[in-house]
């Protein structure tokens, strides 16, 4: 569903990302796993069609984000790093033009709302300027955002980033619920979290794939003693955070 | 159309959710009220109309109107909002278009509150009260020429300092260029071909124009291409920004 030929970006003369390919299909939840400016955020914005890639391609369920940017946005839920969200509004309000915006309208609408709503729990402060929430209510935000219309696939950027370890395991619980029926990457610089809930990591630092394969072989075999070997020394300055 | 219709709905709630827009439109009116009552020499001329008001526009609109358009974009970058919005299935023009409706809904408003001047001059005398409503509809397309150029200053940078200078700066350029004094100064030296097309491309010009009761297809044509031209080019500026 997430087709990932040959992506690169230059920012001048810095090249972020170097020449990354992948695929991900229904049912896989993949953990991109990298130390701080190893170009997870910047894959992603290629990915959602944010920014344009110097080289390579990104296909949605068949659709090249740069020559069909609608049909490949509307396949698509996405939760950029830091969560942004129209702080003025509140959460009904925002989920409302979100839900205008995707579409949905009627019954339908109405029900995927309290469906999400209820998925996220935001019931006690549906009606409180976003600016107001706290960190963790301002995440489940910017995931039911990006859940709303039901999408089939799900880019979320850091989705735990900064919650409370309560949080965190909700976050991780509902990422697996949808996980069936969904291709879903997520970015983290968190080892365990891989573990936790995602089906395959990829690990980048300087923008190249270091790893690819299942979060079992990462664990075996000294994979992740190698890896970290390769990102200190390769990357000198990378720090892992 | 619909996705424009959406987010300008969006942009226009947003406006009225902080006390920026109240402030905004208290300091809009009392500047208007102010300026035309205070130093145009209204009460002197002795004559019931709002020309002297109107007359005011393309220079208080020099200051009020980068105050609204700094923001459209660079907000947007500063936030990270931009990233969602250019995520969804929206695409720039709608989004572009979508900003700038809102503004210049907003800015309709605010002129629209300027009423109790039509009020006044009413009660004084009896105006042409036609000559009056064009003048209303030529300030508002004076007011969206200018939103549309600093629409697309604010997608150029995103420091909202440097949006709301630029903008000032064209915005004056636009006007001077049909004021006499520089007319006049520029006909010494250059031949009437270009001083004139200089003068058709002055905002005063059209203004005024349009501020005499006649409202003429020419100058729709100016302010709806001027429009057309910088909502275009921030179009151009957005998306060059995705591969920068
Ligand atoms: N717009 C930009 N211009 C220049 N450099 C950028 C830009 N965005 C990101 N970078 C650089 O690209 C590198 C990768 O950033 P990012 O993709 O955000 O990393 P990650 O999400 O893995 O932490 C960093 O060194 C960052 O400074
Ligand atoms: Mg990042």
């Amino acid at each position: 569903m997430i087709e990932i030929h040959n992506l690169t970006k230059e920012f001048g003369p810095l090249r972020v990302v170097d020449s990354i390919t992948f695929t991900v299909k229904k049912g896989e939840v993949l953990g991109f796993l990298g130390p701080n400016g190893a170009g997870k955020s910047t894959t992603m914005k290629m990915v959602t069609g944010f920014l344009s890639p110097t080289a390579g391609t990104a296909r949605i369920c068949g659709h090249d984000v740069e020559r069909e940017p609608m049909a490949a946005k509307r396949k698509l839920g996405y939760l950029p790093e830091g969560a942004p969200a129209y702080t003025d509004m509140t959460p009904a309000g925002y989920l409302d033009f979100i839900a205008d915006v995707r579409g949905l309208a009627g019954d339908a609408k109405a029900a995927r709302l309290a469906a999400v709503v209820k998925q996220v729990h935001l019931e006690q402060v549906l009606h409180q300027p976003i600016e107001t929430l706290s960190k963790g209510f301002k995440r489940r935000v910017g995931l039911a955002q990006a859940i709303l219309h039901d999408p089939e696939v799900l880019i979320l950027d850091e989705p735990t980033d900064g919650l409370d370890p309560n949080q965190k395991f909700e976050v991780r619980e509902l990422i697996k619920s949808m996980a069936r029926d969904k291709a879903i990457v997520l970015s983290t610089h968190i080892l365990e979290e891989v573990e936790a809930v995602c089906t395959r990591a990829i690990i980048i630092a300087k923008g190249r794939v270091l790893f690819d394969g299942t979060p079992e072989s990462l664990a075996a075999g000294g994979q992740i003693d190698r890896v970290f070997r390769e990102i200190t020394q390769g990357a000198a300055g990378a720090a892992m955070s | 159309m619909k996705n424009t219709w959406i987010l300008a709905k969006r942009e226009l709630s947003g406006y009225f959710a902080t006390p920026v827009a109240y402030v905004f439109l208290f300091f809009y009116l009392a500047l208007m009220g102010f300026m035309t009552f205070y130093v145009t020499g209204y009460y002197e001329r002795g004559v019931a109309d709002l020309q002297p008001f109107f007359a005011l526009h393309p220079w208080l609109y020099l200051f009020l109107i980068p105050a609204i358009s700094m923001r459209l974009w660079a907000e947007e970058r500063k936030s990270g909002t931009i990233e969602l919005l250019m995520t969804l299935p929206i695409s720039l023009g709608q989004a572009v278009a979508g900003k700038f409706l809102a503004a210049w809904l907003f800015s309709g408003i605010a002129l629209l509150l300027t009423f109790p001047m039509w009020m006044t001059v009413n009660f004084l005398g009896n105006p042409d009260n036609g000559v009056i409503l064009a003048a209303y509809v030529g300030s508002f397309l004076l007011a969206g020429a200018y939103l549309a150029l600093g629409s697309f200053l604010s997608a150029v940078t995103k420091n909202q300092v440097i949006a709301f200078v630029l903008t000032f700066v064209l915005g004056l350029l636009l006007v001077l260029s049909g004021t006499p004094l520089v007319l006049e100064f520029a006909r010494q030296f250059l031949p009437d071909v270009i001083v004139d097309s200089l003068r058709s491309f002055s905002f005063l010009t059209h203004m005024n124009a349009i501020g005499s009761g006649v409202i003429e297809a020419r100058n729709l044509a100016f302010f709806g291409s001027l429009i057309a031209a910088c909502l275009a080019a921030c179009v151009v500026t957005l998306d060059l920004k995705k591969a920068a």
